[in-house]
């Protein structure tokens, strides 16, 4: 079974976000980038299926800085191929361009099973599986929490809304949007991706034009607005009962 | 007649065993008595499906591979009480203790809670997932300024290694603020790396995760050959521990001191300057890094009884047999996955201890212990007039 895995980097929420003077974008000066949460989701379900039932799984990415660490962490978990597509993503990259792009790259690897993950935080235009599912001509399911693969055919598991646990039966290939694995990304010690580093190579794909049509435009980007509404008791015990009761009075409550 | 071949292969159990060798004294392995001191001193041992003694016990009979099965590993708490005790001087903690958490961690083996720590360590230079930039935010509005070399650009007498929860957890950050107003004091010429400043990664060495202490030890050590100092001081026992034993066999050699060992020098000049008096009775828990594993014992006493009204008492764990607060090897990321096993936590054991002696105030001198022995006041009844409180917190406030 040839799995595919396509990942993403996305903006790292531990520092504070800032918006660029254009007021469309985030400042990038001071932005780090991060695994996608739900990408890192989708390479450890791609590593138990092979290690379950056998597989060669390909890891790819956008190739922008933290790519080449990204890469080298999924092969040290067990991926057999790396790649990093190469392009102009310098003025940023939205899904629509990204899904035409990759899937001709993607047609090419002739995969059994895509594994994305279900979302990222910076999906402005819509996540990417189901657009890619439209372009390879492959059917999609999203919100996926589980995979059984048996010979042509997978089960997955599907969550919905209210604890509503679905299994469904899909014939390869097939797309599945990663909500998440069945056991948390598995920690990998620092030395074995180094061990990578100097024994696994990582294939550079060049993507095509890149066609951004189809896509919202941008106008403007906010902060969230902060608002005042909290309200801060004192510490002392019985000042904050009576604080509260003389609140829940003006609301009615009491 | 039935023939067995008999493999060449060594087996896990003797490959590891070889291993252990290559630690400094491994070869005591091999004089081992089963005396069982290391796992009854163990503050854990009892719990643990193999305590030390048993781990040896089961290298010699080719059967460590059930050692690995077991999780009860990752209760220790690299606290040195175990080598410290054995009459055969075994490098019990550094050699087996690590070396088993090392081959768990590669075999995938790991706590959840304790995989975000070391993601953390490796991604942001800090187990708490904070922000790089922010590291020196703690130091905002001190007077005069607290020098960050990268900044201010000028040669400083001290460098101070503030260390991760001193920089970023908000109790620790009083510690932080306190050492500052002394170092001022004292006129000391000193500065801190400030954003440039990764965790020292002693702890996550000792919980299994060797290639990060070089990664972090290499990324450091660069750091530091960047400015011009003349020794390094820390407030953090691990931080010293590494920078002093650890760091310069991968080639970053630095003198260093631990703030007490510093101000205790200084004393001369400190004591006429300790003029707010403090009066209580004070116990002070000797941190594992700094009292068991490097011999600093007296600069933590002498510097507390300089401070005028203080009663300095000892609790029945002291000097070498202290005991640990529960923070060390990687305990302080896996309070979850002990609390399950043990539904007990070392803190509150010490804080029995301190209520015990009547004590009114807890010193301590390791960033760890602010945090966990307050969140132990909490669960602890009879605790309420015990106050935790770092030496140099005391210094700052006899200072007045």
């Amino acid at each position: 079974m040839n799995i595919i895995v396509p990942v993403k980097l996305v903006p790292d929420l531990v520092e504070e976000l800032s918006i660029d003077a254009s007021g469309t974008a985030l400042d990038t000066a001071w932005l780090r980038m991060i695994i996608n949460e739900f990408d890192d989701h989708a390479i450890e379900q791609a590593i138990l299926l092979k290690e379950r039932t056998g597989a060669h799984v390909t890891v790819l990415s956008t190739n922008v800085e933290g790519v080449d660490d990204l890469l080298f962490t999924a092969a040290a978990k067990g991926a057999d191929r790396l790649i990093k597509l190469n392009g102009d993503f310098e003025s940023g990259i939205n899904n629509h361009t990204l899904a035409r792009a990759m899937a001709t790259i993607l047609r090419d690897l002739k995969p059994d099973l895509v594994l994305t993950g279900v979302q990222a935080n910076n999906d402005l235009d819509g996540s990417i599986g189901p657009q890619l599912a439209e372009y390879l001509g492959m059917p999609y399911i999203g919100y996926v929490s589980g995979v059984t693969v048996s010979g042509e055919t997978v089960i997955v598991r599907k969550e919905y809304p209210g604890g509503l646990i679905v299994e469904m039966e899909a014939s390869t290939p097939v797309l599945l949007g990663i909500q998440a694995a069945e056991q948390p990304p598995r920690y990998v010690a620092i030395s074995k991706v180094r061990q990578m580093m100097k024994t696994m190579s990582i294939e550079e794909l060049d993507l095509s034009t890149l066609d951004s049509t189809g896509a919202p435009v941008v106008n403007r980007m906010f902060q969230p607005e902060a608002t005042g509404r909290a309200t801060m008791l004192p510490e002392n015990a019985d000042n904050a009962a009576n604080q509260l009761v003389t609140i829940f009075k003006e609301l009615g409550v009491l | 007649m039935v023939t067995t071949a008999i493999s060449n292969k060594p087996s896990f159990s003797q490959t590891f065993f070889s291993s252990l060798y290559k630690v400094e004294n491994g070869e005591r392995f091999r004089t081992c008595l089963q005396c069982g001191s290391c796992s009854g001193v163990c503050p854990f041992g009892y719990l643990m499906d193999y305590p030390p003694g048993r781990m040896i016990a089961g290298l010699r009979a080719d059967e460590f591979d059930l050692v690995m099965e077991s999780d009860t590993v990752w209760m220790c708490v690299s606290c040195y009480a175990c080598a410290q005790i054995c009459p055969s001087k075994i490098p019990i903690t550094a050699g087996l203790m690590t070396r088993t958490k090392e081959e768990l961690l590669l075999a995938g083996n790991v706590p959840t809670e304790l995989q975000s720590a070391l993601e953390n360590s490796q991604r942001y230079g800090n187990p708490l997932g904070e922000s790089p930039r922010k590291r020196a935010d703690w130091a905002i509005g001190i007077q005069p300024p607290v020098t960050i070399l990268g900044r201010d650009r000028r040669p400083v007498d001290v460098l101070w290694f503030v260390g991760d929860y001193p920089s970023y957890h908000p109790r620790v950050q009083l510690v932080a603020k306190s050492l500052a107003k002394v170092l001022n004091t004292l006129g000391i010429n000193f500065g801190i790396l400030g954003p440039e400043e990764n965790t020292d990664g002693d702890t996550q060495r000792l919980a299994g995760e060797r290639g990060l202490f070089e990664m972090l030890t290499e990324k450091n050590g660069k750091i530091f050959s960047k400015y011009q100092f003349e020794k390094i001081i820390t407030s953090d026992p691990h931080a010293y521990n590494a920078l002093k034993n650890e760091y310069p066999a991968l080639g970053v050699s630095y003198p260093v001191q631990h703030y007490t060992q510093f101000l205790a020098e200084r004393i001369d000049q400190l004591k006429p300057l300790l003029k707010q008096e403090i009066p209580a009775a004070v116990t002070y828990h000797d941190p594992c890094y700094l009292g068991r594993v490097n011999g600093v014992f007296d600069e933590p006493r002498m510097l507390l009884e300089s401070i005028p009204g203080v009663k300095l008492m000892e609790m029945s764990h002291n000097h070498t047999n202290s005991l640990c607060c529960g923070g060390g090897g990687g305990g302080m990321w896996l309070d979850g996955f002990q609390w399950e096993k043990a539904h007990a936590r070392l803190s509150e054991w010490r804080v029995h201890e301190a209520i015990d002696i009547g004590a009114n105030i807890l010193a301590v001198a390791c960033p760890y212990e602010p945090p966990r022995f307050e969140d132990a006041i909490k669960m602890t009844q009879q605790a309420g007039r015990v106050v935790v409180k770092d030496i140099v917190e005391l210094l700052a406030e006899a200072l007045g």
